[in-house]
């Protein structure tokens, strides 16, 4: 189950980097995230990077949590 | 799980480490340029390394006074904490050098195996090699108080080793590496103010990211333990 929600999320990621593509393509949607050599870009990505990894931990706590009171 | 202080502002530092270290105005050097934003990362990393060493020490000298298992239990993993983030800090230390010492027209500093010879990489080289043999020592004891009791003081002595290879001999040799004739980023003559704005509080932000995953370490540890322990009775 957990697997299969992994690869559904990533081929949504795909999909939504292709539509993005798209969109330079056209031209149209210029916005913040398209501003100042497209540094916030740089941003998103680390910070995207940065909550997963405290999701991580965050998750490893509760189970530990979880341990504790069953033990 | 409780999100306490400690946590918070983990999260909250460590966002604005990020945001605030890509966006905020950095003075324009022409040897490093935008790269000086890796004080906020890399140099932070040593500085948490530094930090959890001397919790871990702490925590030995507790152990040898009282003899509870849970002390040692505490400076292994803050120990092992601090060299997971001190090899961080050497692997980021060395893309950051490849791409600013490294100097295809001066022939002493022109591939990255000439430039990794300096003698502050050495000194932190050996410093996490110290530590990786506390790590050695303490799995080759099989008695659990005799172990802790040998890398209780291995740590003291791995401690003290810290000052020598990373403090002291790299100041006496010439060296590209920053920090020459005093305390680099501690300095307030050498550090742009701008700069300090975001250095102390993701130095905070990622010790208290090392703190807090030490911590689950160290929970887990203790759970084993008292598995074992509840399995001898």
């Amino acid at each position: 189950m957990k697997n299969k929600l992994t690869t559904l999320m990533a081929v949504l990621f795909a999909f939504s980097a292709q539509a993005q593509e798209a969109a330079i393509a056209n031209e149209t949607t210029a916005s913040v995230m398209r501003s100042n050599g497209k540094i916030y870009v740089v941003v998103a990505v680390v910070l995207t990077i940065l909550f997963g990894l405290i999701a991580y931990v965050i998750r490893l706590d509760r189970k530990i949590t979880k341990l504790e009171k069953e033990a | 799980m409780q999100f306490n202080w400690l946590k918070i502002s983990a999260i909250v530092l460590l966002v604005y480490a990020v945001v605030g270290g890509l966006l905020l105005p950095v003075p324009e050097l022409s040897q490093l340029g935008e790269t000086i934003r890796n004080l906020y990362y890399h140099v932070c990393m040593w500085f948490a390394m530094m930090i959890l060493y001397t919790i871990s020490i702490i925590h030995s000298i507790k152990y040898l006074r009282n003899g509870k298992i849970e002390h040692d239990i505490k400076a292994v993993s803050y120990a092992g904490t601090g060299t997971y983030m001190g090899l961080l800090g050497y692997a980021t230390g060395a893309i950051w050098a490849s791409y600013t010492w490294a100097d295809p027209n001066n022939p002493a500093y022109a591939s990255f195996g000439s430039i990794m010879r300096e003698p502050k990489l050495i000194g932190a080289a050996t410093a996490l090699l110290i530590y990786g043999a506390y790590f050695i020592l303490r799995s080759s004891i099989a008695d659990l108080d005799q172990r802790a009791r040998v890398s209780a003081v291995y740590n003291i002595f791995s401690y003290a080793m810290l000052f020598p290879s990373i403090w002291i001999i790299p100041r006496l040799l010439p060296s590209l590496h920053p920090g020459q004739e005093g305390n680099p980023a501690l300095n307030f003559n050498d550090i742009d103010a701008r700069m300090r704005m975001v250095f102390y509080p993701a130095v905070l932000g990622w010790t208290f990211m090392g703190v807090w995953i030490t911590t689950i370490i160290i929970r887990y540890k203790l759970l084993t333990e008292k598995k074992w322990t509840n399995n001898e009775k």
